[in-house]
């Protein structure tokens, strides 16, 4: 484990006892309501805030404790924030090499290029901030906190300020970033379905301490977590492209348990990408239907059945080839079909959504 | 140097030349120009401006002059201010700093006397036996302050011999400036219709403008104004020098009295 | 009298003012820079009291201060016997006394631009450039200064062009010594007291088209600093 912290914060108006540890790689999502210290505890990682009791310790390194405080100047760690926050003063290429200047060149590795092909910013250099959208900035803002060589990128809602079609044009450089960079990053957001997208791992924050941490497709689908009771609940799953379906336009994606069918994409064979089902678009059958119109179809074994706010529905979790499957129906179907711990069944997916 | 050019000299044609150039050029060499620091209250800085010029051809020295008012100077004086010689407004100041050890004994002097005059710039507004003040033929009359300027002091005396102060005091017809100069922009603006300012604000080479009274000396004390010298100058030597040319030196005492001032008892 | 234009005495005054000014504006920018920078970004109970002491000078009638730096700097007082015992003249009645004078009295125009162009600034740039790399002085010198950039221009003009027509403090501290200490602001009302109304307006001209001058770079520096901050 590579980021550990402890950190107590007591105001009249705030509260904060979060224990917590990331994995040294892959992106970390630091999840939860509004105004529950999750960007507090993200500037108190940066060394922008210093919580009075607790300690920060990086790869074996101590940041932060009692006695002892690392300034953010000193710990190598790059930093986005929510707003852009872009120096008004320069140009974007002025931008890019401020952090890159101050780091000697032997520990440098990114280099300028690499980050601005990264980011998708070659014919943005020249231009002064104000001519730049949102999405550019952020884009820049990202770039810009890269070429510092941090060994662990933190990421403040850094799309929360953007409207829907910015957001869209980020998400994807954020997955290259994902797939390019063996640097571990920390990822604030209340939004879950940017999280289901592009995290491996979560953080649930709620009253100010950590509620849960772990693997993403085990945190979305725990009954006891509200995440699996949110409206948008539902589960991951990673897969391959395992081939195209010409005649009917349709390409399978290979996960655990089996292959389910979505609309063709020109993506390569064998490449790996991560589905999302909606727990509302999953309904179970003991019997695998013969003549209906969903093809999408997952055998499955039931691990536990709860209640969801909705007290006609029920949650039901089926282990899907090691996998969990998030599924949400009716009350009166779990009594009829007598669906409970341990039976076998059927899982038909009626809508899959392919993370792209 | 001098055989050198010894040895020089038959060698030079135009000989009788250049004796009488180097002869020349040592003549009108200045025997080693000083500068004095002379501090001046404003009233007599326009007089000394023009006497300065006349001083340097007679002695060589140079004043730098530095204008100002009686209680600035008596205050920068005490802090040490580098001046040589003190021209004063009034005698008060010159003897409080005589009394403090601040001056060089003996050196005071009253350097010249001011002539209180009524006066208008307008011909004919004031009559030469100043019968104006009884009748009445003005809304305002311009003083200096009585407590501060000694020529405000006088005006403040002649209106009480005449009987006038308390009545004027009391219909609030006196504009009372801060200074005399004010009291003359009073006048000079038509903001009064007559002031009690100095003569050597308003004549030049004894020709008074405008109309005006001169109030008998008897009726006020003479406003004399003395010069010293400061016990702080290393100049001592020049410093008595410039003062002894602007008491004695007839060209001196011409340019004061063609101001205004009288010279001497 | 008079060579040409103006006579040399007025020439003196005029490139005492001018000395005067610059020295003035140069060393209480050194000086304002620190402080106001401090004032901006503090958040201790002491900000108050730092405030109102710069903004002293504004409120003091020149007159006064005059005054009081005269009793201060002249032998008698603590700064004239301190460079007595230092060996050195004290500052009184020199051109080094109208210089502490002249910061004195301008130093309201120096820190509360460059205050308000450093609160202007904002923490997020210099938290912005904590996370690049900087450390505390070097934000200060590639963040901050730039961006407070207008601070900067409108209080080293507004010092200069105020320290021009300085005339009650420096006629207190400076005793009016032609060459040392006349400035052109003094010799104007030396001029005028004296009825010599041609020099006194010569001279007055002067100085009003160098501060108009100046005030005109300052709005024309500070629209083009304001155009490049306009978009952050």
């Amino acid at each position: 484990m590579s980021l550990a912290l402890e950190l107590v914060w007591s105001r009249p108006d705030f509260q904060l006892a979060a224990t917590c540890e990331f994995p040294d790689s892959g992106i970390s999502a630091l999840f939860g309501r509004s105004g529950v210290g999750k960007t507090t505890l993200l500037r108190c990682i940066a060394g922008l805030e210093r919580a009075p009791r607790g300690s920060v310790r990086f790869n074996g390194d101590l940041w932060q404790d009692e006695h002892h405080f690392m300034p953010p100047h000193q710990r190598p760690v790059g930093y986005v924030f929510q707003e852009s926050s872009l120096f008004a003063h320069l140009d974007a290429r002025g931008n890019l090499e401020y952090g890159l200047r101050r780091v000697p060149v032997a520990r440098r590795r990114i280099s300028f290029d690499q980050a601005v092909q990264l980011m998708g910013l070659e014919s943005l250099l020249a231009r002064r901030t104000g001519e730049l959208s949102g999405g550019q900035r952020q884009r820049v803002a990202i770039a810009r906190a890269l070429l510092t060589s941090p060994q662990l990128l933190l990421l403040d809602e850094p799309l929360s300020s953007l409207d829907l079609p910015s957001r869209a044009e980020i998400l994807p450089h954020l997955e290259r970033l994902h797939d390019e960079l063996s640097i571990p990053i920390v990822y604030v957001s209340h939004e879950i379905s940017e999280v289901m997208r592009i995290a491996d791992h979560i953080a649930l924050l709620e009253s100010g301490s950590v509620r849960a941490a772990g693997p993403i497709h085990d945190l979305l689908t725990r009954p006891d977590l509200p995440l699996a009771h949110l409206e948008e609940a539902g589960s991951i799953f990673e897969g391959i492209i395992a081939q195209h379906d010409e005649r009917y336009h349709l390409s399978y994606v290979s996960v655990a348990g089996g292959k389910l069918a979505i609309s063709q994409r020109a993506a390569p064979i064998g490449q790996r990408v991560r589905v999302r089902i909606d727990a509302r678009d999953v309904s179970l059958a003991l019997e695998p239907a013969e003549h209906s119109s969903i093809t999408n179809i997952l055998p499955g074994r039931v691990i536990d059945v709860t209640e969801d706010r909705d007290p006609a529905q029920r949650l039901v979790r089926v282990d899907v080839g090691g996998c969990p499957l998030l599924s949400r129906i009716t009350l009166r179907s779990v009594a009829q079909l007598g669906i409970a711990p341990g039976i076998e069944l059927y899982a038909q997916v009626k809508s899959v959504a392919l993370m792209e | 140097m001098i055989d050198l050019m010894a040895r020089c000299l038959p060698l030079i044609r135009h000989r009788v030349l250049l004796v009488g150039l180097v002869a020349g050029l040592l003549a009108a060499a200045p025997a080693y120009a000083e500068q004095l620091n002379v501090a001046v209250a404003a009233n007599f800085f326009g007089t000394l401006q023009k006497l300065a010029p006349k001083y340097q051809q007679a002695n060589g020295n140079e004043l730098l002059i530095s204008s100002g008012s009686s209680g600035q100077f008596y205050t920068q004086i005490r802090e040490g201010a580098p001046f040589d010689v003190l021209l004063s407004a009034d005698t008060d100041r010159p003897k409080q700093l005589e009394a403090e050890g601040l001056t060089v004994p003996g050196s005071r002097f009253t350097y010249a006397t001011g002539t209180l005059v009524l006066w208008s710039p307008k011909a004919d507004v004031v009559d030469r036996d100043g019968k104006i003040l009884r009748s009445g033929g003005y809304r305002m009359i311009g003083i200096a302050e009585p407590r501060n300027a000694p020529y405000g002091a006088a005006a403040q005396q002649v209106l009480t011999a005449l009987g006038l102060w308390d009545k004027l005091h009391q219909d609030r017809k006196l504009a009372v400036g801060e200074n005399i100069n004010q009291a003359w922009q009073f006048a000079a603006t038509g903001n009064v219709d007559v002031a009690f300012v100095a003569l050597s604000q308003v004549s030049t080479d004894g020709v008074i403008t405008g109309s005006s009274w001169l109030p008998p000396q008897s009726m006020y004390t003479p406003i004399d104004q003395d010069a010293v010298i400061l016990a702080r100058t290393s100049k001592r030597a020049t410093a008595e020098s410039f003062l002894n040319w602007l008491r004695k030196d007839p060209q001196a005492i011409a340019t004061i009295k063609a101001a205004g001032y009288h010279v001497g008892q | 009298m008079s060579a040409g234009f103006y006579s040399p005495d007025d020439l003196v005054a005029l490139w005492i003012s001018l000395k005067l000014a610059s020295t003035t504006a140069v060393l209480l920018l050194l000086l304002c820079t620190p402080l106001a920078w401090w004032l901006a970004m503090t958040r201790s109970r002491l900000r108050v009291l730092g405030e109102a002491m710069t903004a002293l000078p504004l409120v003091l009638p020149p007159t006064v201060l005059g005054f009081y730096l005269l009793l201060f700097l002249g032998p008698h007082g603590w700064g004239g016997r301190l460079m007595l015992r230092l060996g050195m003249q004290p500052l009184a009645f020199s051109f080094g006394g109208l210089v502490v004078g002249s910061m004195l009295y301008s130093l309201p125009f120096v820190i509360q631009p460059l205050q308000g162009a450093f609160q202007g600034v904002g923490v997020r740039a210099l938290e912005v450039a904590a996370t690049l790399r900087a450390s505390p002085l070097d934000r200060f010198f590639t963040v901050a200064v730039p961006l407070a950039r207008r601070g900067f221009i409108t209080g080293s003009v507004l010092a200069f062009a105020h320290t021009l027509g300085e005339f009650g403090v420096v006629l207190m501290l400076g005793g009016n010594i032609p060459g040392r200490t006349q400035t052109a602001s003094i010799a104007i009302f030396n001029h005028v007291e004296a009825f010599d109304y041609a020099a006194a307006q010569r001279l007055s001209a002067t100085l009003l088209l160098a501060c108009f001058a100046l005030l005109l770079l300052v709005y024309g520096a500070n629209r083009r600093a304001g155009a490049i901050a306009a978009h952050p």
